[in-house]
């Protein structure tokens, strides 16, 4: 009992001086009165062409620098401090997605689109402040510590095989970022509900509210995302603790019953939808604990300009009506090529109570056709080649008409240059060759040197490390479809290596095309009341416009997977038989002569024989008497038998005596 | 009439040579619908072109060649056929000169013979006449199988290790020591297995080629009662091993330091060693061809992995110490033995390792007159160089067969190598045998 007392006091002891410790910091900020945990929840809303609605959710905490702070926080989720000061992270982002994002049709140049597309399952990158031979531990355990707070299986990132590090394309460009994909891995409500735990609502007030499961999932595209900052530990001395955001975006098809009882005749109308119809929950006013708690409804440059809104009407809309008023509205700053402008109404859910919720209806009245601004070129890729042997990837960029509209801008100036990175990951048993790299513009087959400006290669190991290709691409900018193939044999694995659904084939993390030279922002005037919207803010921050391509499914050649002990068998037998057979021939003729000796020698004095002629002769002639001799022999046997059993029954029970 | 006969036998021997020849070139210049260095019967991760154009890629740009597991060939090969844009050409002077050298050395072993019966007094029993120019049919053999010809065309680089082994063979046969050891080191750099080919070189330059047991000649001499030194075989003798010792070494640091220097700006030797010698022996590449290890390691459990790792090169050591035993009088025969074991058991086979051994069977067309199964062994070797492409097409292009299809074609063709082997061992030891009683004056039909 003593014994085991005294870890405990131990513990005690350590315990009260941590939180004493902690307790003395975190009373020492609140007379400083610094900064603050802040809270803060946005939803965007907004209309897309294709008859659909995007919902985008923004949930953003920011604790208080740690060293100010101790181990205590209001409304920060412990759980994210702790990995951050644990693995000394920089900057992470880990995203859950369903479904794909659009581009053609749902853009690609917004700030919303080029940060909140991402690719189907899993994605996962970290900047650590580490030294460089520390980073791959800390990957290590991060993946495993991620999928143990998000119920998934980010674990298997931590093999060297499943992640990368990018050189340079990838935007946080540095040494130390890790960057991993897990493109099959399917997400659900029970990774929804952990990230919702990160709330300090959860889901039980204000905004958060809304995210009804059954309506989420049905959606066309879900992404949910977590977003760390952290200056946390930095060198440069300034400290401005862990920002933490949370973003939901969704993409759904509003019910069109609404608009089947307004407008029957009309079939082309987009579907007037409203916050409760589509969720189908009401915002019963704000989380407490978050400041600014505001709902937008956002209309697009080509939205407006489809209605005719400027910059001198956009109080009056014609082609739709909003079922609540808005608090504000904000005009987009002018830029250089685009006349139009978009538009964003601002609700405030604070005025709201559970006596009277929050709805937000948009009732369609006349049909409205527009398209959203699309990335400079449409991005895809595909396979090449059939059979199970060997097969090609192709990626090819298409121009949109935003090309064609920047290509008219800049045509004045001869030389106009249109700048791609294009980053792409492949597993190892995708084994490129890398010098079977051909590009084509226009169909054309160019030279590597003249397009490529830049190449960084990382071939894969096999089950080591995968393989890495950034590339830079200077393409014309008249130009109409580039393309990039690059040849592979696919690898034959080990049976254990296999998924358990081996002929669905593996996939292919989908490629990153980023377009360095363009920036998606959008800067909304009025910029007192910016400082308090984080969401608003970060659409003021320039994003680097890039585009995810299409996950690739690659069919492996699968070997047999019922034969294992077949194989070993049947080789093993083979070998046995070439190992015997030669022995056999090597050592014949020495056997031979023996034989022949033995032969001769047998003639006068066969033993052998002899005694086995005289055994078949005492067989057939005395049956009885083998017959009879036996149970003699076996009971003379048995009385030795039983004379050894009691002896080591008595050992047996001697030992037993003396040792108890 | 034997010198027509030769003339006739060497013309067409020329003939046969230019045809072989022009039929490369024109499959050569005809690749569109053969796509012949894509299959695996040909292109091993080892010996395949386009794994060693990605390595010379990679060393281009500035990358270890070795980085990624791509290439697993020399340095050596990536400089000098790297920057080559006609590498079958190559290919095809390699055939050449390596079928030039199996002629040469071919005679070389039927002068000895013919030598060693007379010594024997043998000539009057065994029709010397009838004797086959071994040298020629070997060389035709090893030029006109089409086994040579698809490794040729295919764009392998099995034809140049190929003619290492030979040079290596005919070095030691014609007694150019220098030759012998550079054959052998560039052999064993550029594929590991023909480093067991010292034994018999050793042999080779301590006894002479091959010949008849030398118990034999003792009771020819015994018989007649005359000891006549000069017409026994020499003893084994030192000194050509040790000079074959002293180049070999010199070649080897010679070999090595030219791959350092290539090598030097990325991993170095130990880097070169761990993705050519270390990629043969730990069998990490489990994509199909004629062997039968890719299958047996795809299947096996990880935890035996190691074991039959080691069990499976064992088995090539192993025979290596009783084949010595039982053929160090005829050490090209034993070369023979142990390529065509190295070609059954090594982990990434090629048909042009069985081209490699079956045009040295050649060099023993006299010898192995009795053997057994020939024709079975012949009709095997058709039979599984045709089924076994179907069954490749069957599982990987149409996806209707499955692995076991390729799988069981692999495994005949390692039970017809087996077979051969073993009735090739046991012929030639037959052949010896007969010879005694033709010496002894026992009955012929001795059966074995």
């Amino acid at each position: 009992m003593v014994l085991l007392q005294r870890p405990h006091i131990l513990l005690l002891l350590i315990g009260t001086h941590q939180f004493l410790q902690c307790w003395i910091a975190f009373g020492s900020v609140n007379e400083e009165g610094q900064k603050q945990a802040e809270f803060s929840e946005e939803l965007l809303l907004k209309p897309l062409p294709d008859h659909k609605l995007l919902a985008h959710f923004h949930f953003q905490s920011s604790g208080p620098p740690s060293t100010s702070n101790g181990c205590h926080h209001h409304l920060f989720p412990k759980a994210i401090s702790q990995l951050v000061q644990k693995f000394r992270i920089k900057e992470m982002e880990l995203s859950f997605t369903k479904g794909r994002w659009n581009y053609e049709s749902w853009g690609g140049f917004d700030p919303l689109s080029s940060s909140n597309a991402k690719p189907p399952g899993v994605e996962l990158w970290a900047v650590f402040d580490v030294p460089q031979h520390h980073i791959d531990a800390s990957w290590k355990n991060l993946t495993h510590t991620l999928s143990g707070l998000f119920c998934a299986s980010i674990n298997f990132l931590e093999s060297t095989a499943t992640y990368s590090t990018p050189e340079w394309s990838f935007p946080p460009a540095s040494g130390n970022v890790r960057y991993g994909t897990l493109p099959c891995e399917a997400v659900c409500t029970e990774n929804l509900t952990p990230w919702l735990k990160l709330l300090p609502c959860r889901d039980k007030a204000g905004i958060a509210l809304l995210l009804d499961r059954p309506s989420l999932y049905r959606g066309f595209y879900h992404s949910q995302q977590l977003h760390l900052t952290s200056t946390g530990s930095s060198s440069e001395g300034i400290d401005s603790g862990i920002i933490l955001e949370q973003t939901l975006t969704v993409v759904l098809q509003p019910n069109s019953e609404m608009a089947i009882e307004v407008h029957a005749s009309e079939k082309h109308i987009q579907p007037s939808w409203s916050l409760s119809s589509i969720f189908g929950k009401q915002v019963s006013g704000r989380c407490v604990l978050a400041k600014p708690s505001s709902v937008y409804l956002l209309l697009d440059r080509g939205l407006s300009a489809a209605n005719g809104l400027t910059s001198e009407n956009f109080w009056s809309n014609p082609s739709f009506e909003l079922s609540a008023n808005p608090d504000r509205i904000f005009l987009e700053e002018s830029s250089s090529h685009s006349k139009s402008l978009s538009i964003l109404y601002m609700f405030q859910v604070e005025k709201y109570c559970e006596s009277e919720p929050f709805d937000i209806g948009l009732m369609w009245k006349v049909p409205v056709a527009w398209l959203c601004q699309q990335t400079p070129l449409h991005a895809s890729r595909f396979l090449m080649g059939s059979g199970n042997e060997r097969a090609a990837i192709a990626i090819s960029l298409k121009s949109t008409q935003f090309t064609e509209g920047f290509m008219s801008a800049n045509s004045k100036d001869g030389s106009c240059e249109l700048r791609v990175d294009v980053f792409q990951v492949v597993p190892w048993y995708v084994k490129v060759y890398f010098h079977s790299l051909r590009v084509f513009v226009d169909q054309q087959p160019r030279a590597v040197s003249d397009i490529i400006e830049k190449i960084h290669v990382s071939p894969s190991k096999d089950k080591m490390s995968p393989g890495v290709m950034e590339v830079v691409l200077k393409l014309p900018c008249r130009v109409n479809t580039a393309a990039l193939t690059i040849e592979f044999d696919k690898g034959f694995l080990r049976i254990d290596e296999y998924l358990p659904d081996a002929n669905q084939g593996f996939d292919i993390p989908s490629a990153i095309i980023s377009f360095p030279n363009f920036h998606a922002s959008m800067v909304f005037l009025e910029d007192d009341s910016l400082n308090k919207s984080p969401l608003l803010s970060k659409f003021q921050e320039k994003c680097p416009v890039m585009s995810y391509t299409e996950v690739l499914l690659v069919p492996l050649t699968t070997p047999d997977f019922s034969m294992p002990y077949n194989v070993i068998t049947i080789t093993c037998t083979v070998f046995a038989l070439y190992f015997g057979s030669v022995l056999n021939v090597l050592q014949r003729s020495v056997a031979e002569e023996e034989r022949f000796l033995k032969a001769k020698a047998a003639k006068k004095t066969g033993r052998l024989p002899l005694l086995l002629s005289k055994l078949s002769a005492k067989l057939r002639g005395r049956r009885l008497e083998p017959l009879h001799s036996p149970p003699s022999s076996s009971s003379f046997i048995n009385s030795k038998l039983v004379l050894k059993v009691i002896l080591v029954a008595g050992l047996a029970v001697g030992w037993q005596y003396f040792f108890s | 009439m034997e010198k027509v006969k030769k003339k006739i036998g060497s013309f067409s021997f020329w003939n046969w040579v230019t045809a072989s020849i022009i039929f490369r070139l024109i499959l050569i210049y005809f690749p569109k619908n053969l796509n012949l260095s894509s299959r695996p019967e040909v292109s091993t991760p080892l010996t395949s072109f386009r794994r060693l154009a990605e390595g010379y890629w990679l060393k281009q740009s500035f990358m270890s060649p070795y980085a990624g597991s791509m290439y697993h060939g020399s340095p050596l090969l990536l400089s000098l056929l790297g920057p080559l844009t006609i590498n079958s050409l190559v290919s095809v002077i390699a055939d050449v000169v390596s079928a030039m050298l199996i002629r040469a050395t071919g005679q070389n072993l039927r002068l000895a013979y013919l030598r060693s019966l007379e010594s024997l007094d043998l000539v009057k029993q065994i029709e010397v006449s009838e004797f086959l120019f071994s040298g020629d049919i070997a060389a035709l053999i090893y030029l006109c199988n089409p086994f040579t010809i698809v490794a040729c065309v295919g764009l392998s680089t099995s034809p140049i290790e190929n003619m290492a082994v030979i040079l290596c063979l005919y070095g030691a046969c014609s007694r150019l020591i220098p030759l012998a050891a550079f054959g052998w080191v560039i052999a064993t750099h550029l594929s590991l297995y023909p480093a067991i080919l010292i034994i018999p070189v050793i042999f080779l330059l301590g006894c002479g080629p091959d010949s008849p047991p030398r118990k034999l000649f003792l009771q020819r001499h015994q018989q007649k009662e005359v000891l006549n030194q000069s017409k026994l075989p020499p003893r084994f003798s030192w000194g050509p091993v040790i000079h074959f010792a002293f180049w070999a070494f010199l070649w080897s640091v010679y070999v090595l330091v030219l791959c350092g220097i290539s090598l030097k700006q990325f991993g170095g030797l130990w880097e070169m060693f761990k993705s050519t010698y270390g990629f043969i022996l730990t069998v990490e590449d489990l994509s199909p061809n004629i062997g039968v290890l890719w299958y047996f390691f795809a299947e096996v459990f990880e935890f035996f992995r190691n074991f039959f790792l080691i069990v499976f090169h064992v088995n090539i050591l192993f025979m290596i110490l009783p084949l010595a035993i039982r053929l160090r009088h005829r050490p090209c025969y034993l070369a023979f033995v142990y390529v065509a074991i190295c070609s059954m058991l090594k982990s990434y086979p090629s048909v042009g390792d069985s081209a490699l051994y079956l045009g040295l069977l050649g060099w023993f067309v006299n010898e192995l007159a009795d053997m057994q199964f020939s024709l079975f062994l012949f009709c095997g070797y058709v039979g599984v160089s045709l089924l076994s492409p179907v069954m490749h097409n069957l599982w990987i292009w149409r996806g209707t067969g499955n692995a076991n299809f390729y799988f069981a074609t692999a495994m005949v063709y390692a039970c017809l190598q087996i077979v051969l082997v073993v009735e090739g061992v046991s012929a030639m030891l037959n052949h010896d045998r007969k010879l005694r009683n033709l010496i002894t004056g026992k009955p012929q039909d001795a059966k074995s």
